[in-house]
């Protein structure tokens, strides 16, 4: 597998990671080669393919579940492969231009460079599925401790704006559906591309220029401490929250629009149509219920955004989170620090594809109810 | 008593859009009036086109793709519900008229169950409450002869077969207690054997409670069953209006008589059947997973003549078809052309071999690149077969439009500048372009309205004179195997059931299958339906 990974299984994932727009089957076709050896591999075939024909979505599950693992491997391979790959290294980035080879060499041996690059990976590997990711370099501390505080700095934040984002979107996308092409639907089209079309950091500072400086609402910078209250912190997030939602409502609203249309010239909402139902109910349970599949992709995909994505505006408000954290140790070349978080940060890009492409699974009345 | 029903000089008209051309409309209906009397059944009947299902929907005041009534009145009880607002005709439809549609599978939600969708209007209009409704969708379900109606409502449209889905969508269009029910050709998309037991069960139902109804269809015979009265229509505009007895038996018009007269075409069988052209050897055949879509098919073609392949949806016609091209190697047995076997799969066949072989498909539409004109769609074959490019291949290319009866003027026209039978003669010309010794034909002429049909019949029947090529007729159509095939055969879920000469196949004694099969054919005669239902139960009751 070391052999084979860096040629078909991670090329598409980095691509993934960095756009943040490709769908999540590019992922899926990545790591197929995996599960395919792992099925023929793990469980005789015959048994297998009796399962798949009894409970096609718990098979179905198990092979999304499968591939995650696989890809999840695939990633860690590539993330310390491209770290290694990087020019330079802490050694001589911590000692600046004087550094004599001997110092540098000292470094190296302590901090266990000089040994053999598989044997580095799988000790990594090995003490990262335990949870422990090494100790900094820079800072000497436990990176899992320091990376749990600002995780949960991560997720408080983007937990908010998709509390806020999903249910906000999807409503507009239904109203943009009932009132389309007439001044509703145009309205919310217009707004929303306008504040998709902002980049982050300028929808940031108007918000702090307006809601901190002139109005004096919100507070400003968004630095939360661990001696803050509950509402202390809210009040805290209140802009960067505002601005992640402005970023991501756009994208999210326009597909569940644009699903809803798809089904709304199908047969069997004419059928509704012609029962007679009312307007807002032929679209809410009638068109709805068959276009989950597609919007639960475009929301997973903003979710993994909020955790992912959100370096810019962490570093606008001053915002003690995960991106943050990594570009920091990006800088001084602290490596444990920056494979930490791109572990994680993948981690939780493959859960959320993954769920997505199980809940679209589970709304497909053919899987959930075989005949 | 007064009219339930009165539509009075209706005139529907469309906005089409066509790319760079300033905008268009087209009067999809002109100048309709008709009525129709409590518990009574109009059929409206036509061709593609005709305006059948815009004037259906029109008692719905409802509009399909940017239709709209421009004028006209529609009066339901006196009422014209045109000039109901939103509200009002919301109040109408799914309350006092109902709809059902061609498709059910497509017209029920995939999302929801059964039973949920069938009492929903009756719910969301208050008409009775949830444990009335579901009560009465209990009884419809009995009434229409639903398998275990008590469960049935539990199930998702997916689970269950478009027959039942058909009577399901009745039984929706029924559970409200509609004074109208809009039948849009309920039974097109069965087979024969389904569309008979559908057509009972709605023409009980629709005795059982007393509802009016408007039956759409293209189909006379099955029209002649269920209706009090008939109104032909063609091209948006009514030629005919009057009680079935006198349209069946005394039309007036010309257009009528054809489509009361239609399949005169009769050919009487080859009377040598001895030279085998292609020779099937107990073929079996089937999809992944070891699903097997035929069992151990024997039968074999003279050269020169046309062998009927007649079956219902899943009997593995098509299957063969797909066998005898290449497309699906067998599992087992052997499939000879002119006295060589064929190789199994057709990466393995050579271009000589691929050459004598052509198909044309039931849907011509989607077997044509929407990208290319005439002139490409015909010359390919050429220029593949025989290399001949430049005035030569255009001049061939004219011959065969000049075979085909369209002419010149064809040659650079696209796929959707065509009618859907110049369409299917594109495609028959395309497959004589590499001058086959063997056309498959599958259900060429399925998706064509009856006397198109007829013309593409008449047309292959001509070319076989012409050329002597064979042909393969795949077809679910009794009438069409009575009028073009020397040899017949039937089959039944992957099973060959019957094959021998026309004569002998479709004359008894009958297996039970067969026997069903060409009983179930409507005929144009009114009373056809009770007489075949009498003699079934009288069949039931004797065993």
């Amino acid at each position: 597998m070391a052999a084979l990974g860096p040629e078909n299984g991670p090329a598409p994932t980095s691509e993934t990671l960095a756009a943040g727009t490709t769908q999540p089957q590019a992922a899926a076709v990545a790591g197929s080669g995996v599960i395919a050896t792992m099925n023929t591999g793990l469980v005789d075939a015959g048994f297998w393919r009796r399962f798949v024909r009894r409970r096609p979505m718990a098979a179905l599950i198990l092979q999304r579940l499968g591939l995650s693992v696989g890809l999840l491997f695939a990633v860690s391979l590539m993330i310390f492969g491209g770290v290694e790959a990087l020019p330079g290294d802490f050694a001589t980035t911590y000692l600046g231009q004087s550094a004599t080879p001997q110092a540098v060499e000292n470094i190296r041996k302590d901090l266990g460079l000089d040994r053999p690059v598989t044997e580095r990976y799988f000790s990594w590997l090995g003490h990262a599925l335990q949870g422990d990711f090494g100790t900094s370099w820079a800072s000497r501390n436990s990176v899992s401790e320091q990376i749990g505080k600002r995780l949960g700095n991560s997720l408080f934040l983007a937990f908010f704006a998709a509390l806020i984002s999903v249910p906000l979107a999807i409503c507009l996308g239904m109203l943009a559906v009932q009132f389309r092409n007439r001044l509703p639907d145009k309205i919310i089209n217009v707004v929303s591309l306008a504040a998709i079309s902002l980049p982050e950091f300028f929808v940031g500072y108007i918000l702090i220029v307006f809601f901190a400086v002139k109005w004096g609402v919100a507070t400003f910078p968004a630095t939360v401490y661990d001696s803050m209250g509950f509402m202390e912190r809210l009040s805290a997030i209140a802009l960067p929250v505002a601005t992640l939602v402005l970023v991501v409502l756009a994208h999210m609203m326009r597909m569940t629009r644009a699903a809803i249309l798809n089904v709304m010239s199908s047969a069997y909402v004419e059928t509704a149509e012609l029962k007679g139902l009312g307007a807002f109910r032929i679209i809410a349970r009638h068109a709805a219920p068959n276009a989950v599949a597609p919007v639960i992709n475009v929301v997973a995909l903003n979710l993994a955004y909020l955790v992912v994505g959100v370096v810019v505006v962490e570093v606008v408000f001053v915002y003690p989170g995960m991106g943050q954290y990594m570009v920091d140790a990006v800088t001084v070349r602290d490596m444990p620090v920056v494979q930490a978080c791109g572990l994680i940060f993948a981690a939780f890009y493959i859960f959320l594809n993954m769920a997505a492409d199980i809940l679209a699974i589970m709304a497909n009345p053919r899987l959930r109810h075989p005949r | 008593m007064p009219d339930l029903l009165t539509v009075k000089n209706l005139k529907i008209v469309a906005t089409s859009y066509p790319p760079g051309e300033p905008p268009k409309t087209v009067t999809l209906v002109d100048n309709v009036s008709f009525s129709v009397e409590k518990g009574k059944v109009l059929g409206l009947i036509g061709e593609s086109g005709a305006g059948k299902s815009t004037i259906g929907l029109s008692a719905l005041a409802y509009g399909r793709g940017g239709a709209s009534i421009v004028s006209g009145e529609v009066l339901l009880n006196g009422k014209d519900i045109l000039k109901l607002g939103r509200g009002g005709i919301r109040s109408v439809r799914g309350c006092k008229v109902c709809y059902v549609a061609q498709s059910a599978a497509a017209a029920f939600n995939p999302a929801h169950r059964l039973g949920e969708q069938v009492i929903e209007a009756s719910l969301r209009h208050g008409i009775m409450s949830r444990q009335d409704a579901e009560k009465r969708a209990l009884y419809l379900f009995r009434v229409l002869g639903l398998p275990n109606p008590e469960t049935f409502g539990e199930r998702y449209p997916h689970q269950v077969s478009g027959g039942q889905l058909q009577r399901a969508m009745t039984a929706m269009a029924l559970c409200p207690n509609p004074e109208l029910i809009v039948f849009d050709e309920p039974t097109t998309a069965l087979d024969v054997t389904t569309q008979i037991d559908v057509l009972a069960a709605i023409k009980h139902a629709i005795e059982e409670t007393h509802t009016a109804a408007l039956y759409i269809t293209h189909d006379l015979a099955v029209v002649a069953q269920i209706s009090d009265d008939i109104m032909v229509l063609r091209h948006g505009k009514m030629v005919e209006y009057g009680s079935t007895k006198q349209i069946i038996e005394a039309p007036t018009q010309d257009y009528t008589r054809a489509l009361v007269s239609v399949r005169q075409t009769k050919r009487d069988e080859a009377a040598d059947q001895s030279n085998k052209l292609l020779n099937i050897e107990n073929v079996s055949a089937g999809y992944g997973n070891g699903f097997k879509v035929l069992h151990n098919v024997t039968m074999h073609l003279p050269k020169g003549q046309t062998l009927a392949i007649v079956g219902e949806s899943g009997s593995g016609k098509s299957t063969l078809a797909r066998v005898i091209t290449g497309l699906l190697p067998p599992s087992e047995g052997r499939i000879t052309f002119d006295g060589k076997q064929l190789p199994p799969a057709l990466s393995g066949r050579s271009k000589e071999e691929l050459r004598r072989v052509q198909m044309i498909y039931q849907m011509a539409d989607t077997a044509m690149n929407p990208r290319q004109t005439v002139r490409d769609i015909i010359g390919r074959p050429i220029t593949f077969y025989y290399g001949v490019h430049g005035a030569k291949k255009t001049e061939r290319v004219k011959e065969l439009l000049d075979q085909i009866e369209l002419g010149d003027r064809f040659l650079d026209r696209y796929p959707a500048e065509l009618s859907g039978g110049q369409k299917q003669r594109v495609a028959i010309a395309r497959a004589l372009a590499a001058k086959p010794e063997l056309i498959l034909c599958d259900e060429p002429t399925s998706a064509l309205d009856p006397l198109v049909a007829e013309g593409i019949l008449n047309l292959l029947l001509k070319l076989q004179e012409e050329t002597a090529v064979s042909y393969v007729f795949i077809t679910h159509d009794i009438a069409i195997v009575r009028a073009i095939a020397d040899s017949v055969a039937v089959m039944h879920r992957g099973k060959l059931v019957r094959f021998g000469p026309k004569s002998k196949v479709l004359s008894p004694p009958f297996d039970d299958y067969t026997d069903l099969l060409l009983k179930s054919v409507p005929e144009m005669e009114i009373g056809w339906l009770e007489k075949v239902l009498v003699t079934r139960r009288m069949e039931s009751a004797g065993n």
